[in-house]
């Protein structure tokens, strides 16, 4: 390692403010040469945007970034492969239809013919043991591959900066360990690497020193290598989150909801697979199910709301029927009703009415529809209960569901479903982009609801709100949801180190480290 | 079948085949960058009424051609405003353009109508375009040689430039071809201008190849079957050859059918008539029924561009 050369990339108070959010904060930090720095953080914590800053493809608002010693104003991503940083990017810029060769061609900013370029492909290829056929199709190739495209692209440029944004969420373990032999070698050459991740697991095995980020600022620099899993976990999720206390526990008797090794298989690359998910829900109780997002949180929502449809009926069960196989409708006339994650065009129809879309999902349990015709005055009843009980902001309940906030429409959308009144409710990210008021009236309803004996599923990444609203909790990780906890019983530590995809509450670090080097 | 007729027929195909085919390599350049543009037949028009007054009044059918291929990229750029500047819908807007390209020829065209033109003077000397065999090469228009040499152009620029492969990411990908840096509008205008030219061009051929007068509605819905002929070839510039001379040769079967008499007097013209477009039904409903073809479409094929910062 080179280190003594000198910081080949510094931030100096670099601040970026979107609307509504300051999602940097005075950020500050240094790489130097031939170094491997991991940037850490949970999802929301910056991190994407500060790198996108350093590739040209936003601006700071303030703040000055240096490159080998010098300030640069870095205007696209094109300028900032001219200096030499090269990005790894999370989800590929890859064209399917055409083959390896081209798609690199069309990353290279200088023009070079095929033949010299195919050479020097493969001398790289060869160099960094990166194996790939320049002639095959993308579409025919493994998500591996493609990132092994995407890191030759950026290689060609002869690198002296990689960023690699989460580059592990989709390899297998084995591509895991040729992926990071590579980074070593190319460390090892003098290039530094930015790893961004929140495997705490991989950062302690590959990074030479890592910033973490929480809420847009540097909580902390330190040493991965001299770190625990543990100790980087809670510096990225908070300590202060510690202080907060058990929820008085409460006795539960009757399972309202319970799902019995549920196995999915992802659909396409990126799709994530279920894997043999079970857990009961009491009435009354409130389950929270923690992740970091993209861990199969979205396909086990559409699960559980029937969007997919399982053929084991007996998988999904409520008040005791078994309900795996029936579709949303169907689930909803039993009495459960489900918020997906994105508001426009999945909860709710951007164009409509807020009155059509209160008709769109409550329609059967608040009898809005008579030998199908639709009941406009109780129809208008219900829209106008929502939008009072839940002070929604709005000209009426004629308000097309796109003239809200999302804050607003948000507060619609749960209301929509509690004032159902239905026995099982599972909603993904309740208080997504709602403000504090907000949030805490959404919360207090869920509680009420949950009063009054409803089985509640909360799919969130927000953990505060889940330890502060939930009874239990669970952590999904790469499919895998782990065992239901009473919240309080469960340390924060552990709860970081399941989302991290530490598995196993007992096993030390350094076991699984060996485990991380035997694959 | 004699030879004589032979010759003839392959002759009359070509010819017939040529506004096709120039107007679907234009298409198939703007499909392959990732709009649809519904409005062929519409650019047709114009280019053929256009080119066939510019012929009359000049006297010159190059100066014709010409003026065909920069009014069809005239009115192409009206689509491009529309659907790539403003984000209008490609299909309404390609059938709007249609409708335009319809009203405005018949309306320019009154003047016209009735009035000859002088066509192309024969490229080569007479003794081969008189001779009864070597005539199959020679005794073409002009505009037949440069189709062909589109056919090649267009197939070299797409799979061996620089340009033509940036051209087909923006179709393939628009946000990664975008965040790698890559113009997508700007790639997408030139390809529609590019295939309003060609559009106008294969228009002008009515006039200028086929026959030598202006009439309302003179393409006959051959901007349709050229829209058909991009599907069917795959996008290839290579198999659009094939597949135009395929249409040509059964829309050149009607004429050759009714003077050849005997068994062929069975079958109605109109029924001779109406095959290049059941043809061209029967090739969309074939190609659907076969997945494996239409994979081979632009992955952006007519999904509007919005930039994300």
């Amino acid at each position: 390692m080179n280190n003594e050369q000198g910081l080949r990339l510094e931030l100096e108070g670099i601040v970026k403010a979107f609307p509504g959010v300051l999602a940097n904060d005075d950020i500050s930090f240094s790489i130097k040469k031939g170094e491997i720095h991991a940037l850490l953080g949970e999802n929301g914590a910056g991190k994407s945007t500060l790198v996108k800053m350093i590739y040209g493809i936003m601006k700071p608002d303030e703040g000055t970034i240096s490159w080998n010693g010098k300030p640069m104003n870095i205007a696209n991503p094109k300028a900032a492969r001219a200096l030499g940083i090269g990005m790894v990017f999370q989800h590929f810029s890859l064209f399917e239809a055409m083959n390896v060769l081209e798609n690199i061609a069309l990353g290279m900013d200088e023009k070079m013919s095929k033949k010299a370029l195919e050479e020097k492909v493969v001398n790289i290829m060869q160099k960094y043991g990166l194996s790939l056929d320049p002639k095959r199709v993308v579409s025919t190739l493994g998500v591996g591959e493609r990132q092994r495209i995407e890191i030759v692209r950026a290689l060609l440029l002869n690198p002296k900066l990689l960023i690699m944004d989460e580059p592990t969420s989709v390899l297998t373990p084995q591509e895991v360990a040729q992926l990071f032999n590579v980074l070593r070698q190319l460390s090892s050459d003098g290039c530094s690497i930015l790893y961004i991740s929140h495997k705490l697991d991989e950062i302690k095995e590959l990074c030479d020193s890592a910033t973490i980020l929480r809420g847009g600022k540097v909580v902390a620099t330190c040493d991965p290598k001299k770190e625990t899993a543990k100790t980087m976990a809670a510096m990225m999720i908070g300590t202060s989150l510690q202080a907060i206390n058990k929820v008085k526990s409460k006795d539960f008797s009757e399972i309202g909801f319970s799902v019995n090794n549920l196995s999915l298989k992802g659909a396409g690359d990126f799709g994530v697979s279920l894997k043999d998910i079970s857990f009961d829900v009491y009435r009354g109780e409130i389950l929270g199910i923690a992740g970091v997002a993209g861990n199969g949180q979205n396909e086990l929502q559409l699960v559980l709301s029937g969007e997919i449809l399982l053929k084991d009926k007996a998988k999904i069960s409520m008040n005791n029927i078994e309900i795996g196989n029936m579709s949303a409708k169907e689930r909803r006339k039993h009495g459960l009703c489900a918020v997906p994650e994105e508001r426009h065009g999945h909860a709710a129809v951007p164009e409509f009415s807020l009155n059509d879309n209160a008709i769109l999902t409550a329609r059967n349990r608040q009898n809005m529809v008579r030998a199908g015709m639709i009941n406009a005055k109780s129809a208008k009843q219900f829209t106008t209960k929502i939008i009072d009980e839940f002070n929604v902001m709005t000209t009426g309940h004629g308000a097309s569901a796109s003239s809200l906030s999302g804050g607003n429409l948000q507060k619609f959308i749960m209301g929509r479903e509690i004032l159902q009144v239905p026995d099982v409710l599972v909603v993904s990210q309740p208080t997504w982009g709602v403000d504090a008021g907000a949030a805490s009236a959404i919360h207090q309803a869920l509680i009420d609801l949950a009063k009054g004996g409803a089985a509640i599923v909360i799919i969130s990444q927000d953990l505060d709100e889940l330890l502060e609203l939930c009874d239990s909790l669970a952590i999904i990780n790469e499919g895998t949801l782990s065992q239901k906890q009473k919240v309080g019983v469960m340390s924060i530590e552990e709860i970081g180190l399941l989302m991290g995809g530490v598995h196993g509450e007992n096993s030390s670090v350094s076991s699984s480290q060996k485990k991380v080097m035997a694959q | 079948m004699n030879i004589d007729l032979t010759i003839a027929i392959i002759i009359t195909m070509v010819g017939a085949s040529t506004p096709l085919l120039l107007a679907a390599l234009g298409e198939l350049v703007v499909e392959k960058s990732g709009v649809l543009n519904l409005g062929v037949e519409g650019m047709m028009l114009t280019g053929a009424v256009v080119g066939f007054a510019v012929t009359y009044t000049t006297g010159n059918p190059w100066l014709g051609i010409l003026a065909a291929g920069f009014a069809g990229a005239c009115v192409s750029m009206i689509f491009a405003f529309l659907t790539l500047s403003l984000f209008a819908n490609q299909v309404a807007t390609g059938l709007a353009l249609t409708i335009f390209g319809a009203g405005f020829s018949a309306l320019f065209g009154q003047a016209f109508t009735g009035k000859p033109i002088k066509l192309f003077k024969s490229i080569f000397p007479d003794y081969l375009t008189d001779h009864p065999i070597l005539r199959v090469f020679f005794d073409h228009s002009p505009l037949v040689y440069f189709s062909l040499f589109m056919v090649f152009a267009v197939s070299y620029f797409l799979h061996k430039t620089r340009a033509g492969l940036v051209l087909r990411a923006v179709g393939e990908n628009d946000h990664s071809a975008h965040s790698i840096g890559y113009s997508v509008i700007k790639v997408r205008y030139g390809a529609v201008g590019f295939g309003g030219m060609m559009a106008g061009i294969g228009g002008a051929c009515f006039p200028l190849l086929l026959t030598p007068q202006w009439v309302e509605g003179l393409t006959g819905g051959r901007g349709w079957i050229a829209l058909a002929l991009v599907v069917f070839s795959a996008w290839k510039p290579t198999r659009l050859l094939a597949g135009a001379y395929l249409f040509g040769l059964i829309a050149t079967m009607e004429v050759y059918a009714k003077a050849a008499g005997g068994g062929f007097r069975i079958i109605p013209s109109e029924l001779w008539a109406s095959l290049p477009y059941l043809a061209t039904i029967l090739v969309l409903v074939l190609i659907s029924m076969r997945h494996k073809m239409s994979s081979s479409a632009p992955a952006c094929l007519g999904k509007p561009f919005i930039p994300s910062n």
